[in-house]
């Protein structure tokens, strides 16, 4: 059966991994206009000041939205159909896109509160996913 | 009374589309360009202009000039903003024309994505499109694949948000399927009614096959001069009136809702006031529909009806033939053909002409054309007319 993909951390993004790794959600923040951003980059989005700092986020937010995925797009995922993709707002200002796990697709609803946590995809690489809260 | 002109279109070229395997997309660039200048009465020579598309594979770059063996252009580039391109293309190549720096100038799309063994799915989200180094491979990790979910998402922020329903996005895509039954060029033409739309299957939650565009193998060209020089030409002239574009932003930020506040909202505000004329003066719409979502979200974001009330403004049926306000007439990008942004520029240019047929609609005096592209990170306005003032 064929594997998932699976993200190969490069140098700026290391960061964001090694956290997954060890159980936390590590985002870019800048200290000079005080705003968090994502997916990884250089420089900040909001500002352009160079130099962005890695700090752990709450893992805590809220359901934007989210998709219940059927046509199967790569092999890894032929048997994980129907799956959900889900777009959600943490409590940091950035919007991520992952899956929320720990509850059925039927259940998901928009605006229901969330909690970070990871699963393991490889040997040497975690996911951030997303759980119902509390 | 509308302003001047900005600049004319005065050919067009549209290939065969769909399935046709064996052909690269420069070859369907040159069949569709030498249509558009037969079309405009006009040589190879009397073109000094050309703007590509920059396509999904990125084989129409630059070089395509040289392939396509123009010479002594005074104007040549490739254009991506993704879908929304087409809207773009026109404004630069009538801002080149009024500055002297190109007198015709031909704008062109061009893809075969297609093969026999990649359909369109695969074509635009299989795994060759993306990479797992870095962040970006979340992507893939996620099975967030194309454009699929992301339409669908914010589809169904749309739908959470004002309780439009998927029989808003059927009646859509039933009206179309109608149009392009009157269309020659259009690829899908069997019948299709409300109960075919619920039953076709799951793509991606809330839409479903028929809510999504098709993807063609083929070309579009279409020639731009001023609109002085139209006036001597082959058709009647259709004349640009206005355009516009907005990039919304990235949809990354838990603060901006690009989804479903779309860039149509100020790059038509900008368009129509060029064109000095409004919304009430359009006859017909072609409207980027990528999906049947996007079509409802643009009506609303060019203030054709209220933010949020898209569907019940398109549940009566007044898109399709006979309605109130005919729109994507060819059939647009979900049953005519799937040319990017050149899907409604070039049924546009039919129905501003009186060209349409048994499509034609009864009021082409103004037409608008919207083109989106990337996740509704760009968009683009084009207002033309077979009228001309001053």
């Amino acid at each position: 059966m064929a594997e998932k993909p699976v993200p190969i951390p490069d140098e700026i993004s290391a960061p964001f991994f090694d956290g997954a790794r060890q159980g936390r959600l590590m985002l870019q923040h800048c200290s000079a206009c005080d705003s968090w951003s994502f997916p990884v980059r250089e420089r900040c989005p909001h500002c352009f000041a160079a130099r962005l700092e890695w700090r752990q986020a709450s893992g805590r937010g809220s359901l934007y939205t989210f998709t219940i995925m059927h046509q199967v797009m790569n092999p890894g995922f032929a048997s994980a159909v129907p799956y959900n993709i889900a777009q959600i707002d943490l409590e940091e200002g950035v919007r991520m896109t992952s899956n929320i796990v720990g509850i059925s697709n039927e259940a998901l609803r928009i605006g229901m509160k969330l909690q970070v946590v990871f699963e393991d995809a490889s040997k040497n690489v975690s996911l951030p996913k997303f759980r119902p809260a509390g | 009374m509308p302003n001047q002109p900005k600049g004319a279109i005065v050919g067009l070229g549209v290939t065969p589309m769909g399935k046709i395997y064996g052909r690269r997309a420069v070859d369907f660039a040159a069949e569709a360009i030498a249509l558009a200048l037969d079309d405009a009465g006009l040589s190879k020579s009397d073109v000094d202009g050309l703007l590509i598309n920059a396509n999904l594979p990125g084989d129409m770059d630059v070089r395509s000039q040289m392939v396509l063996g123009f010479e002594n252009l005074t104007l040549v580039n490739v254009m991506s903003a993704y879908g929304s391109t087409a809207g773009s293309m026109m404004q630069y190549a009538c801002m080149a024309i009024r500055e002297g720096l190109a007198n015709v100038v031909v704008l062109v799309y061009a893809d075969a994505p297609l093969s026999p063994t990649r359909g369109a799915g695969q074509s635009y989200a299989g795994p060759h499109r993306f990479p797992l180094t870095g962040i970006v491979g979340l992507r893939a990790a996620y099975g967030n694949f194309g454009a699929n979910p992301e339409y669908a998402m914010a589809a169904r922020r749309h739908m959470h948000l004002y309780g439009t329903t998927t029989e808003h996005f059927g009646i859509i895509a039933v009206g179309q399927r109608k149009w392009a039954q009157l269309s020659p060029w259009a690829q899908m033409r069997k019948p299709m009614a409300l109960e075919d739309h619920h039953a076709s299957r799951f793509i991606a939650e809330p839409l479903r096959l028929l809510d999504c565009c098709l993807v063609s193998n083929g070309a579009v060209a279409v020639v731009v001069t001023s609109a002085e020089r139209a006036r001597d030409l082959k058709q009647p002239p259709v004349n640009v009136l206005g355009y516009a574009q907005c990039a919304p932003g990235d949809n990354l930020r838990a603060d901006r809702h690009p989804a479903v506040e779309t860039g149509a909202k100020r790059s038509g505000e900008i368009a129509f006031r060029m064109a000095g004329i409004t919304r009430d003066d359009i006859g017909t719409c072609q409207l980027y529909d990528c999906y049947t979502y996007t079509v409802l979200v643009t009506l609303e974001d060019y203030g054709f009806c209220a933010k949020g009330e898209g569907g019940p403004f398109v549940a009566d049926g007044k898109l399709g033939p006979g309605g109130a306000l005919p729109t994507n007439t060819g059939g647009g990008q979900l049953s005519g053909y799937y040319m990017w942004g050149f899907t409604p520029l070039s049924e546009a240019v039919v129905q501003a002409r009186g060209q349409g047929g048994a499509r034609q609609v009864p009021r082409n005096d103004y037409v608008l054309v919207s083109a989106n592209g990337g996740i509704l990170n760009y968009h683009s306005t084009i207002i033309l007319s077979r009228h001309a003032s001053g």
